[in-house]
């Protein structure tokens, strides 16, 4: 524990206030706007794929594709768990052995 | 009460899928909130009241470096920007939903919010209290998988490198099962090609709010060509 008592409890409701705000700023800014406005539904039918697509990138933004592993583990997990994923459609397998894949070669393979 | 109970058995199968993701997921956070010193009774309390997997992940290091609440706050907007994209997906669907609105959109977590706007109830199920299980079934298993964690973290020790990948991989399965059943990739790939785009001019650290919105600027502009496509499949089904 690095930071004391008080300032953790600080930090968890500055990430709960953080959570809240995204959360419930488009609820409260669309208020008003009619519920059959073409544009809307037009992104809520299209965003959610885009915003997926995003989170991916979003959790692959650190891998350094110039130098070390060379973002070697993390296309070999990726590509295994789209594969398995096409193959048995099991949330579960595919979460638990492509991480399992990608502990093994990050500690043992390319250390 | 019949009705509710009618609900929450709906809701849950819809749910498995996530309660054994949150499992993995919150262990993997439990584990490593307890890896940085900090003991289950943290854990519990963070997962219950943010309830933000990847903001809790990211606040792991807000945690273990020097005290700065406004640059936590500020990280948490950027890794939760993508909420506001939920939102949006969702205030049709949230419309009506009445006393139970506050706490759905509280719980809109990524997880919840890929079963909401993909699914709707069967039959003689009530549509608001299916949305509310699903989202309090959802919540209920981040805590309990953090607490898992949380425990197991403070009883077995082992060498925990690239655990944080239980998140990537959650979200890489999402994209796949999204991509298997959608025949219009084009959202799918304006999203990782506008954010791969933004990452490079950017940087890691400042990417995600340009990304949004150049995703937004190429939606926009490409509206017009889908909505004549979706004119064409249905003047065909017709």
């Amino acid at each position: 524990m690095t930071l004391t008592p008080i300032q953790t409890f600080i930090i968890i409701c500055m990430v709960t206030i953080g959570t809240i705000i995204t959360r419930f700023l488009p609820f409260i800014i669309f208020q008003g706007t009619k519920s059959n406005n073409s544009y809307i539904s037009y992104l809520g039918q299209v965003l959610p794929y885009s915003a997926i697509g995003l989170l991916v990138v979003y959790c692959l933004k650190s891998v350094n594709f110039k130098s070390h592993a060379y973002g070697i583990p993390e296309a070999v997990a990726i590509i295994f768990i789209i594969l398995l994923h096409y193959w048995k459609e099991n949330t579960l397998l595919s979460i638990g052995v492509g991480t399992v894949i990608y502990m093994v070669l990050v500690q043992a393979v390319f250390i | 009460m019949k009705e509710k109970i009618k609900a929450l058995k709906a809701a849950f199968s819809h749910t498995i899928p996530v309660f054994t993701g949150f499992t993995f997921l919150g262990i993997a956070y439990g584990i490593l909130m307890n890896s940085k010193g900090y003991g289950v009774g943290w854990t519990v309390l963070f997962s219950f009241m943010a309830f933000a997997g990847s903001a809790q992940y990211v606040a792991i290091t807000f945690l273990t470096s020097i005290f700065n609440p406004v640059y936590a706050l500020l990280m948490t907007l950027m890794v939760n920007a993508r909420h506001l994209f939920y939102g949006i997906s969702m205030l049709d669907k949230y419309k009506d939903t009445g006393k139970l609105k506050p706490y759905l959109i509280f719980g809109l977590c990524d997880e919840t919010f890929s079963i909401a706007c993909s699914t709707e109830p069967p039959e003689g199920v009530n549509r608001n209290w299916f949305m509310f299980f699903i989202t309090l079934l959802d919540h209920s298993y981040w805590v309990f998988g953090s607490t898992l964690g949380g425990l197991l973290g403070s009883m077995i020790s082992f060498n925990t490198k690239g655990l944080d990948f239980v998140l990537t991989a959650l979200f890489v399965v999402i994209f796949a099962g999204q991509w298997k059943t959608q025949k219009d990739h084009k959202p799918a790939v304006i999203g990782v090609l506008c954010s791969i785009i933004c990452l490079v001019v950017f940087g890691q650290s400042n990417f995600i709010i340009p990304s949004m919105i150049a995703i937004l600027a190429v939606l926009t502009i490409s509206r017009k060509e889908y909505a004549e496509k979706q004119e064409l499949a249905e003047g065909r089904v017709q």
